[in-house]
């Protein structure tokens, strides 16, 4: 009986924190009349969520061009097929592994700055005294935090399979003397814009906007303690990147 | 970090990774904002073997177009083949034929068209008559099999 009742509350928890996410969209998205009200603040957060980041996403994206690379060479060397190691590499990288693992390495590298930021503000009662003042922090804080994300998402998933398919050519021009010419020939003739740089750039859309949901939103409902953050940033990087796990699942299932 | 250096770092970042998407999408996808413009041509193979939707037509090893359907034909029964093929090259005449060719020896199959010697050029719609099915491996061996019993037989 008792087993029953642990099931019955934890799926009515499930549910319920469903609920709670879904009903914070609607005060969060009002939060765009920032991008024009103070850029400012945009500004500051496009900083420390974007720039911050590029440097593990552009070493991340070079070190995974590099080992496609290797795996593509001699996987496709056994078919005499090594020409086409470039497109191999960049149909990896513009579908797949661009956009999921810059969601991964973004959960964890910014989502969990953006949760720890705005739980401690929250403990610290930051958001307490700034409604008091008649300032919403919903556009103060959570917004900028929640837009520079969704915009910076995107484009250092870009930045990551350029990155990569640079990797890829260093290794096989360099290392395993593949042709350079059909590398880059290989690449233009084979990849579609449309269905796997956009595909690849939607899905990023798509992660970005997850990854940043997620992740003011377990800071700005985490418990004001010590140990509600630390549960509130795990609890973000662990469901954001679940999340973006089985959504990249579904759209890959839905748009190819 | 000064607030000027933060806007000079945030606008560093996103001229770079813009210039990398649409790098992605020029370069990689090799996207043509108005894709020149096509024609269509239709021919009859027996077989089309592993031919497959997509797949280059060529003119003397040059890439002119690529295959845009492949159906049956209803009544009889063999396969119908449409190529798109580009507008830039409005000079195939009428009686080219149309051979389904593959690239080494176990590679890709494409369509090779032959250029005819008429003077009237294939226009949206045209059909090419002179065809050559695919060449299928088995069938091959099975040439190559009855023949030998022949031989042997003699």
């Amino acid at each position: 009986m008792s087993l029953l009742l642990q099931i019955g509350r934890f799926s009515i928890a499930i549910v319920q924190h469903l609920g709670r996410r879904g009903k914070f969209l609607p005060h969060l998205l009002p939060g765009v009349v920032v991008l024009y009200k103070r850029p400012k603040l945009l500004i500051q957060q496009l900083y420390s969520i974007g720039v911050m980041t590029v440097l593990i996403v552009a070493v991340a994206g070079l070190f995974v061009g590099m080992m496609l690379g290797f795996q593509g060479y001699y996987t496709l060397v056994d078919f005499g097929a090594e020409s086409s190691l470039g497109l191999a590499v960049a149909l990896f990288l513009t579908r797949e592994l661009g956009p999921v693992l810059t969601a991964l390495l973004f959960a964890g590298r910014a989502g969990s700055a953006i949760t720890a930021e705005i739980g401690l503000m929250r403990m610290t009662q930051q958001l307490d005294a700034m409604e008091m003042m008649a300032v919403d922090p919903m556009i103060h804080v959570v917004a900028p935090r929640f837009f520079a994300a969704f915009l910076a998402m995107p484009l250092l998933a870009a930045l990551f399979s350029v990155v990569g398919l640079g990797g890829g050519y260093i290794v096989s021009a360099g290392l395993l003397n593949v042709d350079p010419g059909s590398y880059w020939a290989a690449m233009e003739s084979g990849v579609d814009v449309y269905e796997d740089v956009w595909g690849g750039i939607l899905k990023s859309i798509v992660f970005g906007f997850v990854v940043s949901w997620i992740s003011v939103f377990e800071g700005y409902y985490a418990l004001p303690s010590t140990n509600g953050i630390s549960k509130a940033t795990t609890r973000a990087v662990v469901t954001a990147s679940l999340t973006v796990l089985g959504f990249d699942y579904l759209l890959t299932a839905i748009m190819f | 970090m000064t607030q000027k250096g933060i806007e000079t770092s945030v606008g560093v970042f996103m001229l770079v990774t813009l210039a990398a998407m649409i790098w992605l999408v020029l370069e990689i996808g090799n996207w043509t904002p108005n894709a020149s413009s096509t024609y269509e041509v239709t021919a009859y193979f027996d077989n089309v073997g592993g031919l497959s939707v997509k797949a280059p037509v060529t003119l003397a090893g040059v890439n002119i177009g690529h295959v845009a359907s492949i159906g049956i034909d209803s009544e009889d029964y063999s396969a119908r083949v449409i190529f798109q093929i580009l507008d830039s090259y409005d000079n195939i005449p009428i009686d080219s034929g149309a051979a389904i060719l593959t690239s080494g020896l176990l590679g890709a199959q494409y369509v090779g068209i032959d250029p005819g010697a008429e003077e009237n050029y294939l226009v949206h719609g045209g059909q090419i008559d002179v065809t050559q099915s695919a060449m299928v491996l088995e069938n091959l061996i099975g040439q190559i099999l009855i023949r030998t019993a022949e031989e042997t037989k003699q």
